[in-house]
């Protein structure tokens, strides 16, 4: 046999090894860090005069009760209409006069353009639930995402979020004046209580 | 009989090496080192967040506050609804102050890029949430996020 330096012992290396792992596993979180961006309204020097009245039929109402109920444009409706019904008014693909009115806009790579004056007004209660409040914003985003999406995939044959994604930003925005996305939320009722 | 069962503790079974055992576990090492975030906070209110599926992921994690809503995890202090700054209880009112305190620690180029994230129990009613909206408006902390996780919204 021939004479060599003495092994270390690595038996004592696994223990080591997981010792280290039981630590990241005890201070860390596994949750990925995601969320609905949303931006708030500034608040209004005092004096500001009134905005302009927007014609009803401009307005797409979603008022939610304190008891997770909902009602579009004063009827009843589950959420899982809400999403079509708030495409069908964004749109305003036949031209109804109770949905909302079109303007021209010149927007790059449409030309002029139809574009509809809709705006979407949401007012809760303080007694619905959080899960329904996110619901319906993210039903009311969908419905804005996925018209941009058509849009984007007729005119530029890619889906909007690819366009987001390679920074095409003068594509994004052209659908974006298209479709703007106009929620606003009115103060909250006070009815259901806490 | 004879010999076609061996005796126990005969020859003995050759052991079987360890010595790639410390490469596996530092491979799960590294999978939870990259796939995991360090736990910010002790969590003390109880927050399911909701599920939606218009979501982004933030870009830059540092620029985030969060303020955490929920009902207590320490039952002795009731079941309505909490908020949670940093690593304590607080009150509406001191929203505006912990927002200012968190602006001070970054630098005045990055202020206006700060987010405010919700991380808001599913069952929480929406008076609270809208109470710290407003006082978040009054220090115009307006980017804000409702944090939520991926997956379907209704059934």
């Amino acid at each position: 046999m021939k004479s060599s330096a003495p092994e270390i012992n690595a038996g004592s290396m696994a223990d080591i090894a997981f010792l280290l792992l039981v630590f990241f596993l005890v201070t860390t979180t596994m949750d990925s860090e995601m969320g609905m961006m949303r931006k708030l309204p500034a608040t209004l020097p005092p004096g500001t005069p009134d905005p302009p009245i927007i014609k009803d039929r401009n307005v797409f109402v979603v008022l939610a009760n304190s008891n997770d109920q909902l009602l579009v444009e004063g009827e009843f409706m589950d959420i899982s209409e809400l999403k079509a019904a708030a495409k069908e008014f964004i749109e305003n693909p036949m031209n109804r006069i109770t949905l909302p009115e079109k303007k021209l806009v010149d927007v790059p790579f449409f030309g002029v353009k139809q574009v509809s004056k809709q705006v979407i007004s949401l007012q809760n209660d303080n007694g619905t639930s959080y899960e329904l409040y996110i619901q319906v914003q993210n039903e009311l985003a969908a419905a804005y995402n996925e018209l941009r999406d058509e849009l984007a995939q007729n005119e530029f044959g890619v889906s909007y979020q690819q366009l987001i994604e390679k920074k095409e930003k003068a594509k994004v925005n052209a659908i974006k004046r298209i479709y703007p996305q106009r929620i606003s939320e009115a103060e909250p009722t006070d009815v259901g209580g806490e | 009989m004879g010999s076609k069962f061996k005796k126990e503790g005969g020859r003995g079974e050759p052991a079987i090496s360890t010595a790639s055992l410390p490469d596996i576990v530092f491979i799960l090492l590294f999978f939870f080192m990259v796939t995991t975030v360090m736990r910010e906070v002790d969590l003390k209110v109880k927050v399911v967040v909701p599920s939606a599926t218009e979501i982004q992921k933030f870009k830059n994690k540092s620029l985030v506050t969060y303020i955490y809503i929920g009902s207590p995890t320490d039952e002795k202090l009731g079941t309505s609804a909490r908020i949670q700054l940093g690593d304590a209880y607080a009150e509406v009112q001191d929203v505006g102050a912990y927002i200012e305190t968190r602006r001070g620690e970054h630098d005045e180029a990055e202020v206006p890029l700060l987010i405010t994230a919700f991380k808001v129990d599913r069952s929480t009613k929406m008076g609270i949430v809208t109470e710290v909206k407003q006082e978040l408006r009054k220090v115009s902390a307006l980017k804000i996020s409702y944090s939520s996780v991926e997956g379907i919204t209704f059934k």
